[in-house]
């Protein structure tokens, strides 16, 4: 049941890896323009990829849910899986209503990110501890991340107005951050192909060294320490030496694999420019040329009308339900809750921005980008930075 | 005040930008505007209209979007700081406060505590953001929802040239006879329109009751703050932690001595690779070990009848429960959680009274390390007496003994061995691995003969009253969002002017819906495709 579980999940990313191709095919293969005209051929074929892709992981979802026991949403590896599944899904759901492939091409990509960076955590099924044995938990997870997912859509949406939109003739600091977005997807796609590829080479290196209180611990990199533990000492032999030794408050393993990441997602990116010859956004702008502006802007605004109640119903409300079974009280400022409120607050005032002073368009893209980054900044960063009561096992 | 007559003959109060029955605009300078705004149907609204008094300047402030929204995010951003050190109550209670974070964290660490970030959640600052997004949904809700009802019940079907004129979506046919209409009014009724009729003219309407999500979810916000506020009232809210041993039966603090509970049993259970699911296999050989349970098996009891203090109560046994995480034991209006636990803390120590030379056994005393006797009769003339006891020994700063609490962490005892030889007694220091000899020339010692321990359970004793104040909130505001977000106002106006047929569109959000609509409603008929006037107005 297990390997099966991973081999759909395996099929399932393939998919939606040649469905991304579709999915350009179909913006190269279009003449006309307007928002009207009934999908070609390409469209249809990355649809159906797109649909068997969702299918196959929904496969995935249910078949590991009968091997744990427990609905696969209890590690940082089952969450962030299932948070792209949703992606797709919500995906799946606007293509419906507004027909249009490019909106793929910018979704299915981050899908695929956020899958393969999911299973860069330890990816076997954890049993539960007791905390998280309640359903209320599962309920509040996955009603979570599919409001997520949602929200995800109308950053996707936002990012094809501002590739549209944004002037690339000169520079500017609008050129400039909407590079810095690109960049962080660059990163992320760095980070994955090092950690994979240190981890098909097998690579390890022991360390013993002191910690805070003065004790001497054991620590196991899996990537060439470039940065050492606080008075480390190499144990394995033929492992890279740390250049620089970090202070004890500084979780020196971490450290180093944000410093890999970004050293990958550096080199990538300048690669990239060597061969675009241009910006990332300004290499992107053909491909959205047909595309209404209007429509885009709809797109990701109606995104997050969905999106809001549900992201509102299962990361506070039932959140609120079950920390109130589970820790006594429904609110407890942990970090994971504080971060969740913030996306909250952030998605109604772009609610109010929008409804009630007229951001439309641009600003309102913008806006769409930083409720993503914020939504990803929970995933990531307050799980593996600053951990609280959510900290899964990893 | 002045009222503004139309010429249609309605009479408007005084700021309104357009009718509010036939739409005509009032204000002069709109006319130049291409489109409408149509936000809140051009009604007046207090905050447009005065700004003399002091009450109207901060009725203008608290009702202003852009106010709000500072208030969101200022409170968004101060939350974020939030979350850069851990909390007060998330910090290990080794140390205090103001010296954690400073050896923690540094120079930051200091900072932050010293700017009260510490304990920024119920700093009075951070209250006062949230309570002023509180008065600013309040005031923002009453300026807006008032005039827009109004506007909204008296709109009449037929519309001025110019309102119609000015919407987005505007449209001009060949005119259209009675058939073509009745047939136009069929279609819409089926799309479940409210269809109003007027010489000719249609007033095509759904989904109005969208309009009112904002304030509805603005009212279950406000519930939900004034419930988080119920928590300041004496008697609404209890956040206790009772410790308690296997076998002690205590009372249940704040039920004035009406609950006790006893501890039967506390069972820590961890997950184990020969019985558990084979599939956590992996995951156990790389974490190691995983607790499965926590759990306090518990009986539940009730005082009966009067008991004067000090008496020991007659106590009913109401119930059995095994508490568990995730699994509290409710009663009355309480809740008990399972929330920590100590495993073999000391109960009862036993010893050996030996003479010194011989060795020879003369008895053994078992202490009760909770409520210890003060005195043993061994046999033969033997006794022993409990002179004092330290549950948790150390030595003060004088180097005398001392007790650093009341729980046996470290018992220390001083014995007085009455002995035939010795009537009086010979007194004898007893500690865990220490045996510190008073006196040299003592015939006996208490030597150190075994334990027993037994498990502590921490249960969280919660009553919150406010739950259903909090959670009813969180429902109206649900519903308040659902209505507003997965409905939308859509009004199509069809008009006949001048030997031509206007078709004209409104809808609040989801331009895309109304527009695919219309694109159904007119297929089939002489009607023009209406078009998006917001995508001239933007190439213009
Ligand atoms: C955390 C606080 C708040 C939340 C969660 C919230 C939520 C919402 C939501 C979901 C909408 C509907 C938006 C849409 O449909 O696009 C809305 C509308 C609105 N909100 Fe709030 N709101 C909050 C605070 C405020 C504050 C402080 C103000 C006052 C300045 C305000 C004024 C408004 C107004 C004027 C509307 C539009 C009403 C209409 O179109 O008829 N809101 N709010």
């Amino acid at each position: 049941m297990v390997t099966l579980s991973s081999n759909l999940l395996y099929i399932a990313f393939i998919l939606y890896l040649i469905a991304t191709l579709f999915f350009g095919g179909a913006i190269k293969a279009k003449k006309s323009v307007g928002e009207k005209q009934s999908t070609n051929a390409w469209g249809k074929i990355a649809i159906i990829l797109t649909v068997i892709g969702f299918i196959s992981q929904v496969g995935y979802f249910i078949t590991r849910w009968i091997a744990a026991g427990h609905a696969p949403v209890s590690n940082l590896f089952e969450f962030t899986t299932f948070f792209g599944m949703a992606l797709v899904g919500a995906f799946i759901v606007i293509y419906f209503i507004y027909k249009t492939p490019l909106l793929g091409l910018f979704t299915l990509p981050v899908a695929i990110l956020v899958i393969a960076y999911a299973s860069m955590f330890p990816r076997e099924i954890s049993p539960l501890i007791p905390a998280l044995q309640s359903d209320w938990l599962h309920i509040h997870v996955t009603t979570a991340a599919l409001g997520e997912a949602i929200l995800a859509i109308s950053f996707a949406a936002g990012l094809i107005y501002l590739v549209k939109f944004v002037d690339q003739t000169k520079s500017s600091k609008r050129t400039l951050w909407l590079e810095i977005v690109f960049f962080g997807l660059v990163t992320t796609l760095g980070f994955v192909i090092t950690a994979s590829t240190f981890s098909a080479l097998d690579y390890q290196a022991e360390f013993t060294w002191v910690d805070k209180a003065g004790k001497e611990v054991a620590t196991e990199y899996t990537m060439p320490a470039l940065v050492g533990p606080h008075k480390g000492e190499l144990l394995t032999e033929g492992a890279f030496k740390p250049l620089i030794e970090t202070p004890a408050i500084i979780n020196a393993k971490k450290l180093n694999t944000v410093i890999w990441s970004f050293a990958s997602g550096i080199v990538l990116y300048f690669l990239l420019r060597l061969i675009l010859r241009k910006r990332i956004a300004a290499s992107l702008q053909p491909l959205v040329k047909n595309i209404n502006l209007d429509l885009v802007d709809e797109i990701s605004y109606r995104s997050v009308l969905i999106g809001f109640p549900v992201f509102t119903l299962g990361a506070l409300i039932f959140a609120m339900i079950w920390a109130q079974i589970a820790w006594t009280r429904f609110w407890g400022w942990d970090p994971k809750e504080v971060w969740a409120l913030i996306t909250w607050l952030f998605y109604a005032a772009f609610l109010h921005l929008r409804l009630s002073k007229g951001w439309h368009g641009e600003k309102s893209a913008w806006l769409a980008v930083i409720g993503f980054v914020i939504i990803m900044f929970n995933l990531v960063a307050v799980n593996l930075v600053i951990a609280g009561l959510h900290s899964y096992a990893g | 005040m002045k009222e503004v007559k139309c010429e249609c003959g309605h009479v408007n109060p005084h700021g309104t930008v357009f009718c509010e029955a036939c739409g005509k605009l009032t204000k002069e300078q709109e006319e130049n505007k291409n489109l409408l705004d149509m936000r809140y149907e051009g009604s007046a609204r207090r905050s447009q209209t005065y700004n003399k008094s002091v009450i109207d300047k901060v009725w203008n402030f608290f009702s202003s979007v852009k106010v709000g929204v500072w208030l969101i995010v200022i409170t968004l951003s101060a939350s974020a700081v939030g979350t850069i050190l851990p909390q007060e109550m998330y910090i290990p209670n080794t140390m205090p406060a103001s010296e954690y974070y400073a050896d923690q964290y540094g120079w930051m660490g200091k900072l932050y505590y010293q700017l009260g970030f510490h304990n920024l959640y119920s700093s009075w600052w951070y209250l006062i953001l949230i309570a002023s997004i509180g008065i600013s949904l309040v005031i923002c809700s009453l300026d807006r929802v008032i005039p827009l009802y109004k506007a909204l019940k008296r709109q009449r079907v037929t519309r001025h040239e110019g309102f119609l004129k000015r919407q987005r979506v505007f449209g001009e046919s060949p005119s259209l006879n009675q058939d073509e209409i009745e047939d136009i009014k069929q279609k819409l009724v089926k799309k479940r329109y409210n269809v109003r009729e007027e010489n000719g003219n249609l007033l095509a309407e759904k989904g109005r009751f969208s309009r009112w999500g904002p304030y509805v979810n603005h009212v279950g916000l406000i519930i939900f703050l004034f419930g988080a506020m119920l928590r300041f009232i004496p008697g609404m809210y209890v956040d206790k932690v009772l410790w308690i041993r296997e076998g002690e039966t205590k009372v249940i603090p704040e039920t004035n001595g009406e609950y006790y509970l006893k501890n039967e049993e506390f069972i820590l259970d961890i997950y184990d690779k020969e019985k558990d699911n084979e599939a956590f296999d992996k995951a156990l050989d790389r974490v190691g070990m995983v607790v499965k349970n926590y759990q306090s098996n518990v009986v539940l009891l009730q005082k009966e009848g009067d008991t004067i203090p000090g008496e020991k109560p007659e106590l009913k046994k109401i119930k059995e429960y095994p508490i568990q995480v995730n699994k509290p034991l409710k009663f009355e209006n309480f809740a008990l959680y399972q929330v920590d636990y100590k495993l073999d803390e000391l109960s009862k120590m036993s010893f050996k009274l030996t003479k010194k030379d011989s060795d020879q056994s003369l008895g053994d005393i078992t202490i009760n390390l909770i409520e210890p006797e003060k005195e043993f009769n061994l046999k033969n003339g033997y006794s022993v007496e409990l002179k004092s006891y330290f549950p948790d020994f150390a030595f003060d700063e004088n180097q005398e003994p001392t007790t650093k609490s009341r729980v046996p962490n470290n018992p220390a005892f001083v014995f007085n061995v009455i002995s035939p030889e010795n009537p009086e007694g010979e007194m004898s220091f007893v500690a865990i691995q220490q045996t510190i000899d008073p006196g040299e020339d003592n015939l006996y010692k208490m030597s150190f003969n075994g334990i027993e321990t037994r498990n502590v359970s921490a249960l969280t004793v919660r009553k919150d009253l406010t739950l259903w104040t909090i959670a009813f909130g969180g429902l109206i505001f649900m519903i308040g969002v659902i209505q507003g977000a997965y409905w939308n106002h859509r009004r199509i106006w069809i008009q006949q002017i001048g030997g031509t047929t206007w078709i004209a569109a409104h809808t609040n959000k989801n331009w895309h819906g109304i527009k695919r609509e219309i694109g159904q409603l007119i297929d089939g008929t002489k009607l023009t495709e209406p078009m998006d006037q917001s995508i001239n107005e933007e190439k213009e």
